[in-house]
């Protein structure tokens, strides 16, 4: 499939760039860091708990911190990574390449998508290394752990295609950064509004919805481990939205406006 | 219609940018093993026109059939019959030239098998065999418009368009690119467009010029140099004579003295009046040193039809 030789391309490039290499090392150093104090800290704790009945395990107080916070790394991290996709192309003008070739629009959207995703993908192994690495000295619950990571994926998914479709929007690669950083940030804190609002009413009924769109929501209950399908489904709508209007504004382009 | 000769066909195609127009009803046609030369100002819409054949931009209206099959309702099969060099190459710096015409490779579906042979015939064809391994970003400008079109022949399309390809290159390069195009035309059709005229010349079989969404003249290379053929005669003498002698030589036609010697004469049937005039001069020692049919070039035939229609669209202005 066509997609996969974009995605290819497009992920040899990112390794040809520092960028990729030094987004790799700080996020894995910042995260290697967190994971180290969480770990203190269940030491640490590890005696009381042995006395308390249905403590929290190793998992709880370890991992989903971890995964937690590598989301709120990433957060930062995935826009910096979508932004050139294709406003850098367009800049350099090297996108009449993909448009005169014998590709349709969605293949080409899919495979810039997927070699982002690829990127990722091997991060996410990096980071889920850490955890693995506890199964030395005792036991971990595995399907918290891949509830946890499945999660992860779904939401740097959802990242990325809101990021890859910011960047159709502009040649400016910091545009695409910074409004892909903004909406996502948005997105993330939008069950802020009416947080406070108990009770009844359409305050209530908003701040519901907000809830709702939140994408951190339906990572927190993944990161409890309770797979819940219209959380995925959540996810994976959003990624099909953000590629379908990928799609739609790469055609735009060639359309009369 | 003779479709079977036929490579593209552009009917009646328009575009606009917003209010702009930028091309106005054009139809051509390309055949098979032709060279066709698009000619225009900055601006004219040369650019805009080859973008609509690559399939990089839509049109307003009309439609352009690739060998039969209509670009804007079957894309993928139509532009796997077409390479396209844009004005700026399109190349990802940061691959090598290996990797990067592997990538266009793939990415016009050559099949695995194939790839190769296909890549080392390109980088031949272009002269790239020396440079496979080096990174496109450090390439002189003249090697990469070359990548630029091997990137444009690599699948060998039915239909190569080349969008000023030797801009920005040294003479040497020029004579390069132009072999290589020249070399195109056995096995695919080329369209070209350069707003440098010797260039249409040399390579070219047919002509367009295009002015402001416009095509204003459509001619084989034979048919401009008929355009082009002398009507004047231009002599510069050491020892002039009277005007009025040389009047009498010509006869019927006209002569202006140009001062300093110089003289320009309007005649029919210019080769003899030319030997009538040296025969003269060397009767009457006349000290004649220069004697040349004055051609117009194609440059005088491009700002003539360019300029005249811009006249014409004044006046319709004003009328």
């Amino acid at each position: 499939m066509m997609a996969f030789t974009i995605a290819g391309r497009e992920l040899r490039s990112l390794f040809l760039s520092p960028l990729a290499w030094s987004i790799l090392a700080v996020v894995q150093l910042i995260l290697a860091y967190m994971f180290l104090t969480q770990l203190d800290l269940f030491v640490a704790l590890q005696s009381r708990l042995l006395g308390m009945a249905g403590a929290p395990g190793a998992t709880e107080i370890i991992v989903a911190p971890l995964l937690g916070n590598a989301a709120v790394v990433l957060l930062l991290v995935v826009p910096m990574l979508t932004m050139r996709l294709v406003s850098e192309e367009r800049r350099a003008q090297t996108l009449s390449l993909l448009f005169s070739a014998p590709l349709s629009m969605s293949e080409i959207v899919l495979g810039k998508f997927f070699g982002v995703m690829a990127f990722l993908l091997i991060m996410v192994l990096m980071i889920v290394l850490m955890p693995l690495s506890l199964l030395f000295g005792g036991s971990i619950d595995l399907g918290m752990l891949l509830a946890g990571v499945l999660g992860l994926v779904l939401l740097l998914a959802s990242f990325a295609a809101l990021g890859l479709f910011m960047s159709t929007l502009t040649e400016q690669p910091t545009i695409a950064a910074v409004s892909s950083f903004g909406v996502l940030l948005l997105l993330w804190i939008i069950d802020w509004a009416g947080g406070n609002a108990s009770g009844s009413g359409s305050a209530a009924q908003a701040s519901e919805l907000f809830a709702y769109l939140s994408l951190l929501r339906h990572f927190e209950s993944l990161l409890k481990g309770v797979f819940d399908s219209g959380d995925v489904i959540y996810y994976l709508l959003f990624v099909a939205l953000f590629l379908g209007l990928s799609i739609r504004r790469l055609d735009a382009d060639r359309l009369q406006h | 219609m003779t479709s079977e000769n036929i490579l593209i066909q552009v009917d009646q195609l328009s575009r606009f940018f917003g209010p702009l127009r930028a091309l106005g009803d054009i139809s051509f046609e390309v055949k098979k093993g032709e060279v066709l030369g698009f000619l225009g100002p900055n601006g004219a819409g040369k650019s805009t026109t080859m973008q609509i054949l690559s399939g990089n931009l839509a049109p307003s209206a009309g439609r352009v059939l690739i060998d039969g099959i209509d670009l804007l309702d079957q894309p993928k099969q139509a532009k796997a019959l077409l390479g396209y060099l844009p004005d700026q190459p399109p190349l990802y710096r940061e691959l090598t030239v290996d990797e990067y015409l592997r990538y266009c490779a793939r990415l016009n579906r050559i099949p695995a098998a194939q790839r190769q042979s296909a890549l080392d015939v390109a980088k031949q064809r272009c002269g790239l065999t020396e440079v496979g391994k080096r990174l496109i970003g450090n390439l002189s400008k003249g090697y990469r418009q070359r990548v630029g079109i091997a990137q444009a022949i690599i699948h060998s399309p039915a239909v190569v368009i080349l969008d000023e390809p030797t801009v920005g290159l040294d003479p040497i390069q020029i004579r390069e690119i132009r072999s290589l195009i020249a070399e195109l035309r056995d096995e695919h059709s080329v369209i070209l467009s350069t707003h440098i005229l010797p260039e249409v010349q040399a390579i070219c079989d047919r002509v367009q010029i295009i002015n402001k969404g416009q095509l204003v003249l459509s001619d084989t290379i034979a048919g401009l140099q008929q355009r082009m053929r002398g009507e004047s005669l231009w002599l510069t003498m050491r020892q002039p004579p009277e005007q009025a002698a040389l009047e009498k030589i010509v006869g019927e036609g006209k002569v202006e003295s140009l001062g300093d010697g110089h003289f320009r004469i309007h005649a029919e049937q210019l080769e003899q009046q030319a030997e009538r005039v040296v025969n003269e001069a060397v009767a009457n020692g006349w000290g004649l040193y220069e004697i040349r049919p004055e051609r117009m070039n194609l440059e005088q035939i491009f700002v003539d039809i360019t300029s005249s229609e811009h006249g014409v669209d004044e006046e319709r202005a004003v009328s």
